[in-house]
């Protein structure tokens, strides 16, 4: 067998059923083997950068590990941002790039780059595979690398004379050979008894849940231990849909666009169980006064986020799956009290609310609520970045998880559309919708094409406000209001006579949304009054295959509640500029 | 409090490991004071004895950062551990027109060796402890130092 036979059916063997890739030189000899694989189906993306956030979308939808196959140089470094992208986010992803012969690696060859260094410090590991012997091995291991102990993307580089090398004995090796690479399993138990103490202790704890319970598959688990005891539970932006937001122990989202009820309850906690959650700076705000009173238990598989942000009383390092149960099993049933009533009071006095004027301009917040309307209860959402992303997660009804993909560590703009594309393959009959901004959708708009010609159904929103909004929103509160470059629609004449975002604005908007879409074979539609939003979305989910809706809504409004970066997580504004 | 840590770092003999942690503590904002490696008996095997700075936190979580890595079997940080040997090597090209009975004397006292003596310099192989070199270091100077390396450390435990 060659080295490409090899490989695919390494792919085969672990259960491989969808490729994102782009061909070129190096790979040619793997996709002709591709060609006659009808197990695989073959997605051609059209840019290797999407082919990577599809292999991303794709794993956080289905749990399963993305692949992605591209060629060398330009192939491989258009991965780089996905790779990136997956590894802050912990997402399984296997990434296959073509290299040069080996004869020529170090010349400078066309098309050559040093794949395997360049993924070095952004994936969870890196090959350059040097033989065609030890190629099944290498396989093998990036899979079980990618998808155990804290999931993240692996890149294996492999160079055109070893795809077309033979191995006349192969076989698919039962298991990885890493005796260097033994992820954690079971709980420490004392840790664990510890923290049941601590539980029976506690006047006012509170769980704030990462995406580490998604990427577990541990929400059920989280929901019996919470049940059992009555602890409150925040979510980060990548655990929402660990506890279903109707859940009357959710506070909703915290951080630094948190729900007051969660980061008061995060504030004001004398016991912070963090679970799959590595307190990020976007979470914790200023982390001097960041539950300060609390005793801080950390459940992590990954003993390096361990008092790395925050101090720690009571480590755990785990699988939050087992770590759970054992935990389940440990704690005494708690009666819900005073401090559930408290936190309660902070979500009925603060709760989401928006004012949309019916002969206004229409406000994204309300598009996104009637969303919620629209789509189905099994609807998968991915959004992209910017202010439709944080007012998706503030505003879109969290029931499930694995049902919101957004880009959380490496805020990739460009991610929502690829991610759909994967999600809506890897979960067929399920709908998908991409939430998303102008500017945000039209760094991958390529993919356009790919929906129409592969039948990939997925419903893109397009709340454009003209400007990048999130931007747009830190230059009025805190560069005085000198709007730089982030009005979509400024030509060179503006300068003059413009600082910004002027509401009599004479331009057009750019680009007519529904003509790119269109001239893709994508159905569009287009609301521009309150009174359109429905029809528009009615029609957009009744479509057979991709539809784009855009939604020209309300260019100044900010996403509030909102906690200027470095401040406590309880210095929230509102409403109104400070 | 910033410190001096050795770390000995355990990892299997694999391409680019090495780059690996190097990159790990540049990308990470550490420096790299000395590193130094070698294949151990097992061939597969290789060990890496690596001196930086740092606070306690910050090497504990440099160490978990390392340890996490895949190649990576195990990391002691053995700056504050009893029962190791740290020593380091010396190479010391030293002026010898003047001063050579001297020299020569205190090659003798450090328990240091001659490698090569020409008319001009004289040069020296010493190892020991850190402060071992520093001292001798310190005592050719007068002499005038043309070059010298240092392997950095190497430790073994008792």
């Amino acid at each position: 067998m060659t080295g490409a036979e090899i490989l695919i059916d390494a792919l085969k063997k672990e259960g491989v059923d969808i490729v994102f890739g782009y061909p070129g030189g190096v790979v040619l000899s793997i996709f002709d083997v591709l060609f006659k694989t009808p197990e695989i189906r073959l997605v051609l993306t059209r840019h290797e950068q999407a082919a990577a956030h599809a292999a991303d979308g794709y794993a956080r939808a289905t749990g399963r590990t993305g692949v992605c196959l591209v060629t060398s140089g330009p192939g491989a470094t258009n991965t780089i941002t996905g790779l990136a992208n997956a590894k802050l986010d912990s997402v399984p992803m296997v990434v296959i790039s073509g290299q040069v012969k080996t004869t020529v690696i170090g010349s400078d060859a066309f098309q050559e780059t040093d794949m395997a260094g360049l993924t070095r410090p952004i994936c969870k590991h890196s090959y350059l595979v040097q033989t065609v012997e030890s190629l099944p091995q290498i396989i093998r291991n990036s899979f079980h690398i990618a998808r155990t102990g804290r999931p993240g993307p692996v890149a294996v580089d492999l160079p055109a004379d070893i795809a077309m090398a033979s191995l006349e004995t192969y076989v698919y090796p039962e298991g990885p050979d890493l005796a260097s690479y033994q992820p954690p399993d079971r709980g420490n138990s004392n840790q664990i008894r510890k923290l049941a103490a601590a539980v029976r202790n506690a006047a006012r704890p509170v769980v704030l849940a990462g995406g580490g319970i998604i990427g577990a598959d541990a929400s059920t688990l989280l929901m019996r231990f919470i049940e059992k005891t009555n602890i409150p539970a925040a979510a980060t932006l990548m655990g929402l849909g660990s506890v279903p937001d109707d859940h009357e122990l959710f506070l909703g989202m915290a951080g630094m666009h948190g729900r007051v009820s969660a980061n008061n309850a995060l504030m004001e906690c004398d016991l912070l169980i963090g679970m799959g959650t590595r307190f990020e700076d976007r979470v914790t705000g200023d982390l001097n006064t960041f539950a300060a009173k609390a005793v801080i238990a950390h459940v992590d598989i990954d003993p390096s986020e361990i008092g790395k942000n925050l101090r720690t009383h009571i480590p755990i390092v785990g699988d939050v799956r087992s770590v759970l149960t054992d935990l389940i099993e440990a704690v005494d049933p708690r009666p819900a009290g005073d401090w559930n009533r408290l936190v309660g009071e902070w979500s009925a006095a603060h709760p989401l609310a928006y004012d949309q004027d019916s002969e206004g301009e229409i406000l994204p917040q309300y598009v996104i609520d009637r969303i919620n309307h629209w789509a189905p209860g099994n609807t998968i959402i991915a959004t992209d970045v910017g202010q439709h992303q944080m007012w998706s997660a503030l505003f879109i009804r969290h029931r499930r998880p694995r049902a919101f993909l957004s880009s959380g560590g490496m805020g990739t703009m460009g991610f929502g559309l690829p991610a759909a594309m994967g999600a809506s393959l890897g979960c067929p009959g399920r709908p998908v919708v991409v939430i998303s901004g102008d500017g945000s959708i039209q760094m991958n708009i390529q993919e356009l094409a790919t929906c129409t010609l592969n039948r990939i159904p997925v419903k893109i929103v397009v709340l454009n406000n003209s400007c990048l909004g999130m931007v747009r929103q830190w230059q009025e509160l805190f560069y005085n209001k000198i709007f730089s470059k982030t009005c979509l629609k400024e030509r060179p004449e503006c300068r003059s006579t413009c600082s910004g975002h002027r509401p009599d604005c004479p331009n057009v908007f750019w680009p007519d949304f529904v003509r790119v879409a269109e001239a893709n074979g994508v159905a569009a539609f287009r609301a521009t009054r309150v009174s359109e939003v429905d029809d528009v979305l009615r029609r957009g989910f009744a479509v057979d295959g991709p539809a784009l809706m855009e939604f020209r809504v309300k260019k100044i409004e900010n996403v509030f509640p909102m906690v200027p970066g470095g401040k406590p997580i309880n210095h929230i504004l509102l409403g109104e500029a400070p | 409090m910033t410190d001096k840590h050795t770390l000995l770092i355990t990892v299997a003999n694999r391409v680019g490991v090495l780059a690996r942690i190097a990159g790990l503590l540049s990308s990470r904002g550490y420096n790299i004071e000395s590193i130094i490696g070698w294949r151990t008996e097992n061939p597969d095997i290789y060990q890496i004895h690596l001196v930086t700075f740092g606070t306690r936190q910050q090497i504990e979580q440099i160490s978990k950062q390392i340890q996490k890595l895949i190649d990576t079997i195990k990391v002691v940080n053995i700056s504050h551990k009893k029962g190791y040997w740290i020593y380091e090597f010396a190479l010391v090209k030293v002026q010898a027109r003047k001063g050579r009975p001297e020299i020569l004397d205190l090659v003798n006292v450090f328990g240091a060796k001659v490698v090569d003596i020409t008319q001009a310099f004289v040069i020296i192989d010493l190892s020991g402890p850190t402060q071992k070199i520093d001292r001798f270091l310190d005592l050719m100077k007068p002499f005038g130092i043309r070059e010298y390396i240092r392997s950095g450390h190497i430790a073994i435990s008792a």
